[in-house]
């Protein structure tokens, strides 16, 4: 009897064409859908299913920003852990280890821990008023990372305690792809949810990028793609739904987004250069300097998104999977959609980190007030001569008084 | 690295725990597939009580013996004695000469120290990597060990950045080149990443596609493992935790010696519970003993600066709360026992009573999830680097998981955030928003009293 293990090894040393292909998957397509177009050929059948699809999909995604940024986290968070399920399935049906139950509660398991430590350090960001006011809620603010690791943890005990003796090689496969799985998965819904709160409009441009260059590199090619979001970042500029930070208003119990538009979102004159005057007949041009950000954005994922879909492409080939799941008829699985996506997300954030926003103030505040006396002193002392330095703050007379007493000092204690 | 050639006949020196193994580190034979896991389950424990069980239940298979690192210095020392203890005496000298060295490292101060870290998070990452290679013959993908190594020092390239940001700030500030890197450091580090990442995308090869994304994702793995944690190292509280974890491992390996009976967990035969507990309670002594000699010490105490003027490093400070000492009631339960009504104590040995707990609770799962993954790929040692201790790896396994649990429980329960990231924090933010910040900041300490109106100037 060959053992199971040293059958897989061999499979997983021979050449791709060797391993068998996984069965085409089942059809999932509704009914509905089928009957009526029982009586076009296959070929448009299909271009119409994936039509429809696409077209419900977008009006979709438009009814859930009108609802609001709330439901858009939820969706972002439904998204995620259907895509984590879809990459867990394949990699159950690769090792074949169904049979090895503790794997997929543990798979959830780590999923759970992740996300709640990523969500319990949004929520504390985020909700700082709502949460000052529950003391149960403070101490689980408080002891967050160290609850999160304490949870992590005893998931990596069972996972120790649940080796088996003939399968350790599979169960460390499984914990690898658990975790790499979590990684491209999790982060980076967190990411995207981090640039929601900056505001939508840090995720409705990212995303539409990656959607329009899909579609377009499909139908026309580079440049036309992104013309159309120019204008369409344009548009979101102008309305403070879009642009404000997401804020929790502890008294009417919900998300705002009202605010001072920032710099970014003012509109201001441009000149033009001298070389593209000619070509365009204007000499200055009105545009919200978030645009020149836009084209970075939209440049990035013409050039880097792709990769993405390639990566995942070369996954599919190399697990020999014609789609990661069955979960949109047309499409395939969400994770198809997304694959492109996850690269973008990463990169909008730490675009937004380096080049826009500073650190969050309040958060810097907080933080201030927890430090020990000291050191809050020692760090009072150089914020006020660095800002008297600057300008910004005129130091008081009293202050001045004392520093030409000091000047006048004899020299003893320089 | 390469794997020594195996030479039939080679010394005996190296014991009988290398003479029956069929698996030289490393490396998968044909032979693997005939021998019964039970075999592999006794033997490729390293901490071996008894060695003359082991061979006793040695079956059939011819041995192969292993390449023997052991300096020819030390194989004629040790020539007249028996295999065995030739073989505990060799294990001896080296765990010796590692702690020596190791106080060293610690007395040649920070920097040294630091780079020792990195030098052992690579060598733990290419021997890493070195299996994986060994376990998917794919050292005819030379593109895969070039990438490795590129992400190896991207990810390094990242945490280094921060740590510098952190310790160096005034000199940061001053030259323009390190500013204009530190101020976009994010950005180049992922830039550099994705780089590797298209690299890899465009280095897919038709037929080995498999292949190649194992290699990716075990690259990852590692990386997760290997290199965040050895950075949490540096920043932490660095000689305790490492301490009490070696204690455990001698402790637990001495008293399942001694005194061992009951196995405890399947996956490694030889260790017992007795040796858990006995090293257990042994380790949280040792750790209430050291933290009590550190403590009256500065240079351990005290965070580690860049000092602008002297162009060094220091370590001089006002020891924390922490490290002072304070009086404390023994609860009435524990004076008939030991006589005394108060005790003078730092605060500090009781956070090192649950750092020893953790590392003799927790620390052996990071030393069985090893000896699984070794099982799994069929491995002894992860390589041949130290004699008689096996890889760099075999030393650490434990010290992985008590890394991030230290960082942790700092920043959890001690340590609050860091003063001189605040204020490079604060230096990045609008005028207004620092006034602001500013003025908040007054109100709560004149509010405190801590700042006096006096202190205007």
């Amino acid at each position: 009897e060959v053992d199971l293990e040293e059958r897989l090894h061999e499979l997983d040393l021979r050449s791709d064409s060797d391993i068998p292909d996984v069965p085409p998957p089942t059809d999932s397509t509704p009914e509905i859908l089928k009957r009526a177009l029982s009586g076009l050929s296959a070929r448009w059948k299909n271009w119409w299913i994936r039509g429809i699809l696409s077209l419900a999909m977008i009006s979709g995604f438009f009814l859930i920003i009108y609802l609001g940024s709330f439901m858009l986290m939820l969706l972002v968070l439904s998204i995620q852990v259907k895509c984590y399920h879809e990459i867990i399935t394949i990699g159950y049906r690769v090792y074949h280890s169904y049979d090895l139950p503790w794997f997929r509660s543990l798979s959830w398991y780590f999923l759970l821990c992740v996300n709640y430590f990523f969500y319990g350090e949004t929520v504390a960001d985020y909700f700082a008023t709502f949460v000052q006011r529950r003391e149960q809620l403070q101490f689980l603010i408080r002891y967050h990372r160290f609850i999160s690791f304490a949870l992590y943890l005893t998931g990596f005990c069972m996972f120790v305690l649940s080796l088996v003796k003939k399968h350790y090689r599979l169960q460390f496969y499984m914990f690898a792809w658990t975790h790499v799985t979590l990684l491209i998965t999790v982060t980076q819904s967190h990411l995207v949810i981090q640039n929601l709160f900056e505001g939508m409009i840090w995720f409705l441009v990212p995303i539409s990028s990656v959607i329009c260059n899909d579609i377009t590199a499909y139908i026309f090619g580079f440049f036309f793609g992104r013309t159309p979001l120019i204008k369409f970042s344009y548009f979101l500029a102008q309305h403070q739904y879009f642009v404000c930070p997401v804020e929790y208003n502890s008294e009417t119990n919900r998300f705002v987004t009202e605010c001072e538009p920032s710099e970014l979102f003012q509109m201001k004159k441009y000149s033009v250069p001298p070389l593209l005057q000619a070509v365009l007949g204007w000499e200055t041009v009105n545009m919200y300097p978030f645009q020149m950000h836009s084209f970075a954005l939209s440049t990035f994922a013409s050039l880097i998104g792709p990769f993405g879909g390639f990566f995942a492409s070369g996954f599919k080939r190399a697990f020999k999977i014609k789609d990661f799941a069955d979960t949109i008829p047309g499409h395939g699985g969400i994770m198809d959609r997304f694959d492109c996506q996850y690269l973008m997300a990463t990169f909008v954030h730490v675009y937004i980190t380096s080049f826009i926003r500073g650190p969050n103030p309040s958060k810097l505040l907080k933080q201030l007030l927890i430090l020990q006396p000291e050191q809050q002193l020692s760090v009072y002392k150089t914020l006020k001569s660095y800002l008297v330095e600057k300008g910004i703050l005129q130091p008081s007379l009293r202050g001045l008084g004392f520093e030409v007493l000091r000047l006048l000092q004899p020299q003893t204690s320089q | 690295m390469l794997q020594q050639t195996k030479q039939p006949g080679a010394s005996l020196v190296g014991g009988y725990e290398k003479l029956e193994f069929n698996f030289p580190a490393g490396n998968v034979t044909a032979q693997d597939q005939g021998v019964e896991e039970s075999e592999s389950e006794n033997k490729l424990d390293g901490e071996t009580a008894s060695d003359s069980e082991s061979k006793s239940e040695f079956g059939g298979s011819s041995p192969v013996p292993t390449s023997d690192d052991t300096p020819e210095v030390l194989n004629r020392a040790l020539s007249n004695l028996s295999s065995r203890w030739k073989n505990w005496w060799v294990r001896g000298i080296l765990t010796l000469a590692m702690i020596t060295f190791f106080f060293i490292i610690i007395y040649l101060g920070p920097m040294v120290l630091m780079t020792i870290v990195m030098c052992v998070q690579i060598k733990c990452f290419h021997e890493i990597i070195t299996i994986g290679y060994n376990v998917y013959h794919s050292y005819d993908l030379p593109w895969f060990r070039t990438l490795s190594w590129y992400f190896l020092l991207c990810v390094n390239y990242f945490f280094y950045g921060e740590t510098v940001t952190d310790y160096f700030f005034t000199l940061v500030q001053r030259e323009e080149p390190l500013r204009i890197l530190s101020k976009y450091h994010r950005f180049i580090s992922f830039a550099l990443y994705l780089t590797g990442f298209c690299m890899f995308v465009l280095s897919l090869v038709k037929k080995h596609y498999r292949l190649q994304f194992y290699m990716f994702g075990w690259t990852h793995v590692t990386l997760l493992i290997v290199v965040t944690q050895s950075h949490l190292i540096i920043h932490n509280l660095f000689i305790v935790p490492i301490s009490c974890v070696i204690c455990n491992d001698i402790m637990a390996y001495m008293f399942g010696f001694f005194f061992g009976r009951t196995p405890l967990i399947k996956l490694s035969p030889k260790k017992t519970w007795e040796g858990f507990i006995g090293g257990f309670f042994s380790t949280v002594l040792f750790g209430l003993l050291l933290s009590y000699v550190m403590s009256g010490y500065r240079c351990f105490t005290c965070p580690v600066e860049f000092n602008n003027d002297t162009n060094s490093f220091t370590v001089d400070c006002e020891p924390s709360e922490l490290f002072q000492l304070q009086e404390y009631n023994i609860p009435v339960v524990l004076q008939s026992v030991v006589g005394w009504k108060t005790v003078r104590m730092y605060p500090f040995q009781i956070h090192s009573i649950a750092l020893s707990t953790f590392a003799s609770l927790i620390g052996p799962f990071g030393g069985f999830f090893a000896s699984g993954f070794k099982r799994a790929f069929k491995i002894k040692d992860f390589a041949n680097t130290i004699p008689g201790h096996g890889g760099i790896m075999d030393r650490f396994d434990c010290q992985y998981l008590m890394a991030t649990f230290v960082n942790v429980y700092i920043a959890s329960f001690i340590r609050g955030p860091n003063p001189s990231k605040l204020i490079q924090q604060f230096l990045t933010l609008r005028p207004d928003q620092q006034l602001h910040i500013f003025n908040t900041l007054k109100a709560h300490l004149v509010d405190r009293g801590i700042l006096g109106s006096l202190e205007d100037a």
